[in-house]
């Protein structure tokens, strides 16, 4: 699966646009994507994560959730950048959560939106 | 105590249902809330991501890290003898008797016919001896 606006992007700016193969999809990794969306009130920024074997599944996992979670269509998402990071810099707390799966962390506090 | 078989690292599952049904698959990493990073290398099952929902725990769990390459699973899978191990348990033995059956010509439901009623016949008899003996004794 293409990055779909990635493509907006790489097209006007004359980058490379094909499909993103991944090095090593047998391995779980946590995604941070940086994105831009319109809303129906305004656009805003959002940095959002996601654990899966490849880029492409991320950035699906990604367009699905803007879908279900702000209600926003593809054509509204411009992902900015997608960047593989280490499990200790994850912020989210469903992402954190699954990569202490061996050392099970819970945590008594309410999660930190504001990064 | 309401749960005894765990998603863990090393846990082996039984497909029930997709492309690969029918056979046995070890969780080698969890990818989130949904799906595991899943590796069937003496199943034919190719690691893959596989969604809980078509996986059915067994009581069978092997030791090898997360994200562990396919040869230690490998290894970890032939050390336990997880294939003979499971040809033995009865859940294995209920789905082969359920494929037989589901195999059955009509010859074959003639002759279980036939083993029933001779096996009902013995049971019956041994029955009746027994009631026999209990009224004349009382």
């Amino acid at each position: 699966m293409v990055n779909l606006s990635k493509h907006f992007w790489y097209k006007l700016l004359g980058l490379y646009c094909g499909q993103v193969f991944e090095k090593s999809s047998l391995q779980v990794k946590n995604f941070g994507i940086w994105l831009r969306y319109e809303s129906r009130s305004g656009t805003h920024n959002m940095y959002r994560e996601y654990r899966d074997l490849t880029t492409a599944g991320a950035v699906t996992q990604c367009y699905r959730d803007m879908g279900a979670r702000h209600r926003a269509c593809a054509h509204s998402i411009q992902i900015m950048k997608v960047e593989e990071i280490a499990a200790s810099q994850c912020c989210r707390p469903v992402v954190k959560v699954l990569r202490c799966l061996y050392k099970p962390r819970f945590t008594t506090q309410r999660p930190n939106t504001f990064f | 105590m309401v749960f005894k078989r765990y998603v863990e690292i090393g846990r082996v599952a039984y497909i029930s249902f997709g492309p690969h049904a029918g056979k046995l698959v070890a969780i080698v990493d969890v990818i989130d809330q949904n799906r595991a990073l899943v590796d069937g290398p003496c199943s034919g099952v190719r690691r893959q991501a596989m969604p809980f929902k078509c996986m059915q725990l067994t009581d069978f769990v092997l030791k090898f890290p997360h994200s562990a390459r396919q040869k230690h699973v490998r290894v970890a899978w032939e050390k336990e003898n997880i294939n003979e191990k499971w040809t033995g348990t009865r859940w294995a033995k209920k789905i082969e008797a359920r494929e037989k059956k589901a195999k059955m010509t009509d010859f074959d439901r003639y002759k279980v016919m036939k083993a029933k009623k001779m096996r009902n016949r013995i049971i019956k008899h041994e029955v009746k001896k027994l009631q026999k003996q209990s009224s004349k004794k009382a």
